[in-house]
């Protein structure tokens, strides 16, 4: 089983992303089902296998949660963005990180790059500090903890580390 | 039935167009490159999101059945905007793109070139 | 059949403001000051037309236009990738 199918999810989404564009019959899906197989047999040995995301139920929670915060926070940056350059208070902060693992941190810069406000630039050679350039700043210690409680608490469950 | 969906589709598209134009607006007049940094990433996740979300809507309507195909096209600039906002940061700062006076911690940028802690 | 006429207005007025950010971001691009900032807006230029490409999808009622707008997102991925790296290491390929 392993050898035949290294990435079994990746092979199902691979699966799901040709469907969805090409259309649901039964060619497509022999089609599919053959990239599918074929293309995690070649990348298979460039994917590092450190961290393995579980329970479902929360990574569907931890999308929600992003979505709706995605829908608030622009709103949010809408009035920022339209109001007077001088009432902005530009920033950096440094973001000392709990989490480890490059895929988990992967997410959580991405995940704070998609809610306006807060742009991830660059970690630190040791990967405990997270750079982040947020658009207004009133107060740090409430974007940190706001970053903490909202994403990085819930990515450790789900990754359990 | 029709009604509902062509006036949900109607809504969703002028708030799509409203994200993109806000961000464009915020690339156009914030003070520096890297609050600038933040309209594609508004453009793209509100934007482009709802823009999608109301074709995706209004082609299921007309063909009949779900079409969901936009639904890559989001996916796809959901996974691509932070890394490419991630590299043209990463660039700026190589580049030694000044960030505004009053940017706090503004030391830091140099710190964040070399990829060092901060103290 | 007021409803497909809103549609029709709402679409319209949709591509006007995504024209306007169009025009802005070319402005950008044209105006610098850095080439950080050029690269920025031609990022934002090309997420934006994907928008322009799928509104005139919606308003001929044609799924093709559907194809142009998934390369473009891809090809602009891609070069925005590529011009970031340029910039970096002063080469694309290592």
């Amino acid at each position: 089983m392993k050898a035949v199918f290294p990435m079994p999810l990746h092979s199902a989404l691979l699966l799901l992303v040709w469907l969805l564009l090409n259309g649901f019959s039964a060619g497509q899906l022999v089609l599919g089902l053959f990239l599918g197989w074929l293309i995690p047999l070649i990348t298979a040995p460039y994917t590092d296998h450190q961290s393995r995301a579980g329970k479902p139920l929360l990574i569907g929670r931890y999308i929600l949660r992003l979505l709706w915060d995605i829908l608030v926070s622009n709103i949010e940056v809408a009035r920022r963005v339209l109001g007077r350059n001088r009432k902005l208070n530009p920033g950096f902060i440094a973001y000392p990180l709990a989490l480890t693992g490059d895929f988990p941190l992967t997410v959580l810069a991405s995940t704070i790059s998609l809610t306006p406000g807060t742009v991830s630039v660059d970690f630190s050679e040791d990967k405990r500090w997270l750079y982040i350039h947020a658009l207004h700043i009133d107060s740090e210690d409430a974007i940190i903890s706001d970053i903490r409680q909202r994403y990085e608490q819930p990515l450790r469950e789900i990754f359990s580390c | 039935m029709d009604d509902v969906i062509n006036i949900a589709v109607a809504l969703l598209l002028l708030t799509g167009g409203f994200f993109i134009f806000v961000g464009s607006v915020g690339l156009m007049k914030l003070p520096d490159f890297f609050t600038r940094l933040h309209a594609p990433t508004k453009a793209t996740t509100l934007g482009i999101g709802s823009v999608l979300m109301a074709s995706m809507l209004l082609t299921s309507l007309r063909d009949g059945g779900l079409s969901i195909h936009e639904l890559v096209i989001s996916l796809f600039l959901f996974i691509t905007a932070p890394v490419s906002a991630y590299m043209m940061a990463k660039a700026a700062l190589h580049k030694k793109v000044e960030p505004l006076q009053r940017t706090r911690q503004r030391e830091l940028s140099s710190r964040i070139t070399r990829r060092q802690p901060p103290e | 059949m007021l409803s497909s006429v809103i549609l029709d207005s709402a679409i319209m007025v949709t591509a006007g403001l995504v024209l306007l950010a169009l025009l802005m971001n070319v402005w950008r691009m044209l105006k610098g000051p850095s080439v950080a900032d050029r690269i920025l807006a031609l990022d934002t230029l090309y997420i934006n037309s994907i928008a322009l490409i799928i509104l005139l999808g919606l308003y001929n009622g044609s799924p093709l236009y559907f194809e142009g707008a998934l390369l473009i997102a891809m090809l602009g991925f891609v070069s925005t990738a590529a011009l970031s790296k340029y910039l970096l290491r002063g080469d694309i390929i290592e």
